[in-house]
């Protein structure tokens, strides 16, 4: 009987060995193809010149600048709105029906496809409030977009602090707010962060939102203003890809921005994952 | 005292910004719904268009479909859109030179406008399509009223030919059905290896192995879309194609496929934090029973994690459907009736994101993308709530 269970056991544990080992695999493949087929395109003057020739030629220093505007953009307004939603909602508000819509909200707004946060940003931020096609447009649709995704990691990391911390916290006399600011939050900091960090790459990846919000086919000059259009890498590699004048010309141009794309991801991830073992080291110990 | 109103202050900063989502999603509602309506009051026909008959005929209005069938020859008499027993007989701008000499017309073409209207009177039963600006001054034609179109029309159309002449036709049922289809395959193909990898990767495989796969699923989760497209593109369609052994890989089953690999790493990450989440407590009581490490897997941290799984599930699925630039890249945008997986389909975002740049704001297309928008929006919209209305119910 016992030997029936150990068999099944192993028969089980191998079947979900040997998958998992297949989706790694996927993965890794479509890591080591960008990789390689882009490495060899990317130089000093591929990140630090403008596109020459029709786009076959030169760099995509305009795509770049876009899109790390585009990121610190939509960032300074989504980042402070989030945690204090996050921190509102799992902190004040008492359980009941006004907390459930808020959260049923947020949930909703996270199922929102992108390219409906394209179509309403055009609607609402280039035409009603005639920003135009703009920094200030395209960064607050992506705003928008990864507000839901930093308040409910904030709210994730919140709820998993440890009751006893606030409750020691106010047994020692502090206030609800300090106690947020002084015990609750550093705590949670690490896992803020990596919400944080998951939307960075969010943002500088979107390509439906800033479709008609933002970006710009080619653009030889930097932005003066936010209500100048910008060049971002995921349209640039949209436009390489499908619709450039020589497509086959112009492949290795895209490889190279695919694999500034996918290095903007694992910069980010790397540094998140060093904040958290830090944060981790001082504060779980 | 001061220390109190600051403190208020703060507080009352992080309420307003806990009803920001709400009031977004609220906005987004109003904007896609206010601009998706105009599909249904604004006249199909190509702007700055007319259709025209004799003044004797007594036909009215045409609904657009019936415009259309005239002009494919579908319909031939006017005895079929309720008017008397004689063919219709089509006329464009176009033909004016077989009726008319040049001289008649005018060298500028300043009897153009008379030379219509002459024509019209002459024909009984002439159905004549021409511009507003050829309206003669002294017009004894009629100009026949296109309904609009209709919520039925709209979502069981069968063709979207959205810059068709005389009349557009914005079916929407293919795109519907190409979208559905595509997220189908799609989570088919990833919901067994994605939950498989997520209960492998929290309980089973040794703490070094997750540590390195931990890692590259939430690289690849941050992975842009649009380099998944660009990777199926280059990879994924031309395998579909030679597999399969058919003329064009840019297929629905291509599409499923990237959209099957992007949606692995929501899927993996969330129902594998929801596995781990689970307290160890659980895992050992249940071992201390005697449960065998399956046995607890299967009966005691599955069912525990269940809600945090579901959530894995869904995110996945509303990428799928909400999926723009990958699809886009890679399913090849026919918008006729998908049939089968290895047929070019177009979905509903794909058509927005590809469209939506040449239309004018406020015009018919402009609204039709919106009203596919508003579509869009209630299908994950129904998705949300019945999920989290689900999950609600199952933690009671």
């Amino acid at each position: 009987m016992a030997d029936t269970k150990r068999i099944k056991q192993s028969i089980y544990f191998w079947i979900f060995r040997a998958m998992s080992m297949m989706v790694v695999f996927i993965l890794v493949a479509i890591l080591y193809f960008i990789v390689s087929r882009g490495i060899g395109v990317i130089n000093w003057d591929f990140l630090t010149k403008s596109p020459e020739e029709g786009m076959v030629k030169g760099g995509i220093f305009p795509a770049i600048v876009g899109t790390l505007v585009l990121i610190a953009g939509s960032l300074i307004f989504a980042f402070p709105v989030g945690v204090f939603s996050a921190i509102y909602l799992n902190e004040y508000m008492k359980k009941g029906k006004v907390k459930s819509f808020l959260q049923l909200m947020t949930n909703n707004l996270a199922g929102v496809p992108s390219v409906v946060f394209g179509l309403f940003g055009m609607a609402l931020f280039v035409n009603k409030l005639k920003f135009g096609d703009s920094i200030i447009a395209g960064s607050l649709t992506l705003g928008l977009l990864v507000l839901p995704v930093i308040i409910r990691t904030t709210e994730e990391a919140l709820k998993a602090v440890d009751d006893n911390y606030r409750l020691a916290s106010y047994a020692m006399g502090a206030s609800k707010l300090y106690t947020i600011k002084k015990v609750i939050l550093p705590i949670a900091l690490p896992d803020i962060i990596t919400g944080l960090i998951l939307s960075i790459g969010r943002v500088s990846g979107e390509t439906a939102p800033i479709l008609f919000t933002v970006a710009a086919y080619f653009l030889p000059k930097l932005p003066h203003s936010i209500f100048d259009q910008v060049m971002a890498l995921p349209y640039h590699l949209y436009v390489l890809a499908t619709s450039g004048t020589n497509i086959e010309k112009a492949r290795p141009v895209a490889f190279g921005t695919a694999l500034v794309l996918v290095m903007i991801v694992l910069f980010t991830n790397i540094i998140a994952n060093v904040v958290r073992a830090y944060y981790n080291k001082k504060y779980k110990k | 005292m001061i220390k109190k109103i600051l403190n208020n202050f703060q507080v009352g900063v992080l309420a307003v910004s806990s009803f920001i989502t709400s009031i977004v999603v609220l906005l987004i509602i109003i904007f896609l719904f206010k601009e998706g309506s105009g599909v249904f009051s604004k006249s199909l026909l190509e702007d700055g268009y007319v259709l025209v008959v004799n003044s004797r005929n007594t036909v009215n209005s045409i609904a657009p479909k019936d415009i259309k069938n005239i002009f494919d020859q579908k319909i031939i008499s006017w005895k079929e859109l309720g008017g008397a027993d004689s063919a219709i007989q089509l006329f464009s701008i176009d033909d004016i030179s077989e009726y008319y000499s040049e001289e008649q017309i005018g060298s500028d073409l300043e009897y153009m406008d008379t030379c219509i209207n002459n024509y019209i009177v002459n024909h009984p039963s002439v159905l004549a399509y021409f511009p507003k600006k050829n309206i003669a001054k002294k017009f004894n034609g009629k100009e026949i009223k296109v309904g609009t179109m209709g919520l039925y029309e709209f979502v069981k159309g069968r063709e979207w030919l959205p810059t068709a002449r005389p009349v557009v036709q914005m079916g929407i049922l293919p795109l519907i059905l190409g979208t559905l289809m595509v997220s189908l395959g799609a989570i088919l193909l990833a919901l067994p290896f994605g939950l498989v990898t997520a209960i492998y990767m929290a309980e089973i495989a040794h703490p070094v192995w997750r540590r390195i796969m931990k890692p590259v699923i939430e690289l690849l989760a941050g992975i842009p879309s649009v380099v998944f497209g660009f990777f199926g593109l280059i990879v994924i369609v031309p395998m579909v194609q030679k597999v399969c052994h058919i003329d064009v890989g840019e297929t629905a089953l291509a599409g499923s496929i990237v959209l099957g690999i992007m949606a692995l790493p929501t899927i993996i990450s969330i129902a594998e934090d929801a596995i781990r989440n689970v307290p160890n407590n659980m895992r050992e009581a249940s071992l201390a029973l005697g449960a065998t490490q399956w046995q607890t897997i299967r009966s005691v941290v599955i069912p525990y994690a269940k809600s945090g799984i579901w959530a894995g599930i869904i995110l996945g699925v509303g990428r799928a459907v909400g999926e723009t630039m990958a699809v886009l890249m890679v399913t090849g945008n026919a918008s006729n009736m998908p049939t089968t997986f290895l047929q070019p389909v177009r979905t509903i975002p794909a058509t927005i994101a590809a469209e939506l740049g040449e239309t004018s704001a406020g015009g018919l297309h402009y609204s039709a993308l919106f009203a596919l928008g508003c579509v869009l929006f209630l299908m994950t919209m129904v998705l949300n709530v019945y999920v989290q209305v689900a999950l609600k119910k199952k933690s009671k």
